[in-house]
């Protein structure tokens, strides 16, 4: 005669709150993406160089389509590579 | 020609101003002098023109086998070509030998050089032609700096000069 209380699961199940993502660009007031600096842009990027999505990131789709618009002029340039095995 | 185009009339400096879009801008530099300071000089008298001309950044990627000496003489000249076309000099900076991300024309490094001006639109498509003739140039790219580029702009080169 269990209760519904005393359920116990084998692995914890996570209870804490997720921290809420938050768009860096408008937390510190960050008007404009440089292009030329990939060391910045590449904490928008996973180890193959793609460009990583919203959802992980949390940037706000203004400054998204600006990052990707500063990411893609960056890879022109060879600043940064257009597809790689172990970017970081 | 002046008259037509004069919308407005300075108090201040007992001059009428010439307001006009770009390409008419451009149309009157094609039409009756060849840069924007011949237009100026043609005009001070009756007019003076407004700031038409955009900001533009261009960076470019020189061949990796050039000299010291070459690399220089050959930046020179689109430096140069931009101030013949009556382009304003902001800046320029030499970013050095930089090994690039992938090998472009076989090669694996170049030279990186960057210039800041102030240019009307038809002089971009003039530069970027000779870019594409020369064949030392690996790669190109000209952005136009919109208002918070610009200042972001001015913020690198105050951070550089410092």
């Amino acid at each position: 005669m269990a209760a519904p209380s005393e359920i116990r699961y084998l692995t914890p199940t996570t209870v804490d709150v997720k921290k809420k993502k938050y768009c860096r660009f408008k937390k510190s007031g960050i008007k404009y993406i440089d292009y030329k600096d990939p060391e910045f842009l590449k904490k928008f990027l996973n180890e193959q160089g793609k460009i990583l999505p919203r959802r992980i990131t949390g940037t706000s789709l203004k400054y998204q389509r600006r990052v990707a618009q500063a990411v893609k002029r960056a890879r022109h340039l060879a600043l940064l590579p257009y597809v790689a095995d172990l970017l970081k | 020609m002046t008259t037509s185009k004069v919308l407005s009339f300075d108090k201040t400096q007992k001059k009428p101003v010439l307001f006009c879009h770009v390409l008419t801008y451009s149309y009157l530099c094609t039409a009756f002098a060849k840069t924007r300071a011949q237009l100026i000089t043609l005009l001070t008298n009756q007019t003076y023109i407004i700031d038409l001309m955009n900001q533009y950044e261009t960076v470019f990627i020189l061949t990796p086998v050039l000299s010291d000496v070459q690399m220089k003489e050959a930046a020179d000249k689109f430096v140069n070509y931009l101030k013949d076309k009556g382009a304003e000099i902001i800046s320029t900076e030499n970013w050095g030998l930089k090994a690039l991300a992938y090998p472009i024309q076989k090669k694996t490094s170049g030279f990186y050089q960057m210039v800041e001006f102030k240019a009307e639109p038809t002089v971009i498509a003039k530069l970027e032609l000779q870019m594409r003739r020369d064949e030392r140039v690996l790669r190109y790219l000209t952005v136009k700096n919109e208002k918070y580029a610009a200042a972001y702009a001015e913020k690198r080169r105050n951070k550089k000069e410092a």
